[in-house]
């Protein structure tokens, strides 16, 4: 069975070590944040100023003031900290956050990454992600495998504005874990039940599988 | 101490122009200088280029600008959530710069810091890069991006004081105080103002040389973009 979002941030929150502090995208991986692993502590950092966020509000507690990255009402968990934009984007591009997770509309086998714009439909803006992706030593993809026409959404070039050029190291998507090498996606595991034809037909980018490929494992 | 203190939001305004380059603070709806957006409205000023992380939504914050088509230029980080910024660009009615927003909160640090230029990683390889400098460091390709100029910068705080001192809340902060070193003239709206001598100095969070006019500001709607809560069960 394919996973669905929830299965994927769940397996992104087996990536998380001990003493990160982490930048989680909006979507999926913001699910991640729900299913950190026990005894692991990790900050999450908010680029438009928290570093130690915590959940969303109780009902009635919400501040206008107090708000995440994708304009959502949250919490500071203690020993929380704010700060303005260029401190923020000083720890990203300073490379003191150890993780990134965010979605993308592609990604292609040598790690480009396309998830800002589609030319002459959609013009949302990049945000921080052009930050975050040409900075980031370790970058996490977490998306669907193909896109809603059915169409791979790993591939050999990405055909989209890029966003960043070779950063992504890993992609999770509903169907497997990837990691990105030299040669293309290297297949690492499968969600469980899903075969590896399935992901081949699903990968249009170059997919190298070597040895056996375990399932993904979760408690 | 020097007294910044304007009178109201008419006075804050004065000298503001049609064609000026503008400097707004906030993230999505917080933290954005409220009163000076409603003021520039009923001043019906135009052609204004506005340097902004996002544009409001439809019917709040810079949103209200664009209704009334007094923006001839964006110069924001990103923009989703508003329709009306959608058609007027897709149209070509509007001009549209899209900056990562680093890049964008760093532009502006410069240009209060006296730093003309500077290198990013931000935006290597992509369309942003586009007929600028690229450099190596250490084998590192870098993207020389300048400092903006802007003839008045709009900033929110929590409280300031008569002399220009600022303190935020929460993350109202975001792009307000390197904002606020950067505009030819700046102009602080707080929500309580009070007189010297009543914020303690190690709390400040942007110092007074920073700013040239402050004023109470009043009715602050502070509207919430995303609610999301959890229950108490």
């Amino acid at each position: 069975m394919a996973l669905d979002k929830i299965g994927i941030a769940k397996r992104i929150a087996q990536e998380l070590q001990d003493g990160w502090y982490v930048n989680l995208g909006i979507g999926i991986p913001t699910l991640v944040a729900n299913y950190i692993p026990k005894g692991i502590n990790v900050e999450f950092q908010s680029e438009n100023g928290i570093l130690g966020m915590g959940p969303f509000p109780f009902e009635g507690e919400e501040d206008a003031d107090l708000i995440n990255a994708g304009k959502q009402t949250v919490t500071l968990l203690d020993g929380a900290s704010l700060f303005d934009s260029s401190m923020s984007f000083a720890m990203i591009r300073g490379q003191h956050v150890q993780l990134t997770v965010l979605g993308a509309m592609e990604v292609s086998e040598n790690g480009d990454i396309a998830n800002w714009k589609i030319p002459g439909y959609m013009v949302k803006g990049m945000g921080g992600a052009m930050d975050l992706v040409a900075s980031a030593e370790n970058i996490i993809v977490a998306m669907m495998h193909t896109n809603k026409q059915g169409e791979s959404k790993l591939l050999k070039r990405c055909s989209l504005p890029l966003t960043g050029v070779q950063c992504v190291k890993k992609v999770v998507t509903n169907l497997a874990v990837l990691e990105i090498t030299a040669d293309g996606f290297k297949l690492i595991e499968r969600a469980p039940g899903v075969t590896i034809e399935e992901i081949k037909n699903a990968t249009e980018g170059k997919l190298i599988i070597d040895g056996e490929i375990p399932e993904m494992k979760f408690d | 101490m020097i007294n910044k203190t304007v009178k109201n939001v008419q006075e804050a305004l004065e000298g503001l122009k049609d064609g000026m380059t503008l400097m707004l603070g906030g993230f999505g709806l917080c933290g954005i200088p409220e009163n000076c957006i409603s003021e520039m409205v009923k001043l019906e000023v135009k052609n204004l280029t506005c340097i902004s992380n996002n544009a409001g939504v439809d019917d709040f914050g810079l949103g209200l600008l664009l209704q009334k088509k007094q923006i001839k230029k964006m110069i924001s980080s990103y923009v989703g959530e508003n329709d009306e910024f959608e058609r007027q660009m897709l149209s070509g009615e509007l001009e549209v710069e899209l900056i990562p927003q680093g890049t964008l909160a760093e532009r502006c640090r410069a240009a209060g810091a006296g730093i003309p230029a500077f290198y990013t990683p931000a935006g290597y390889g992509t369309e942003v890069a586009e007929g600028k400098e690229i450099r190596e460091f250490d084998s590192k390709m870098y993207v020389l991006e300048h400092a903006f100029k802007a003839d008045f910068a709009f900033v929110k705080a929590w409280k300031g004081d008569t002399a220009g001192n600022l303190i935020f809340k929460g993350t109202a902060r975001n792009f307000n105080p390197m904002m606020a070193m950067a505009g030819k003239i700046t102009v602080a709206e707080v929500e309580e103002l009070v007189e010297v001598g009543q914020l303690d100095p190690n709390q400040i969070h942007t110092p007074g040389i920073f700013v040239q006019r402050i004023f109470q500001g009043k009715d602050y709607e502070k509207r919430i973009e995303q609610r999301t809560v959890r229950s108490k069960s």
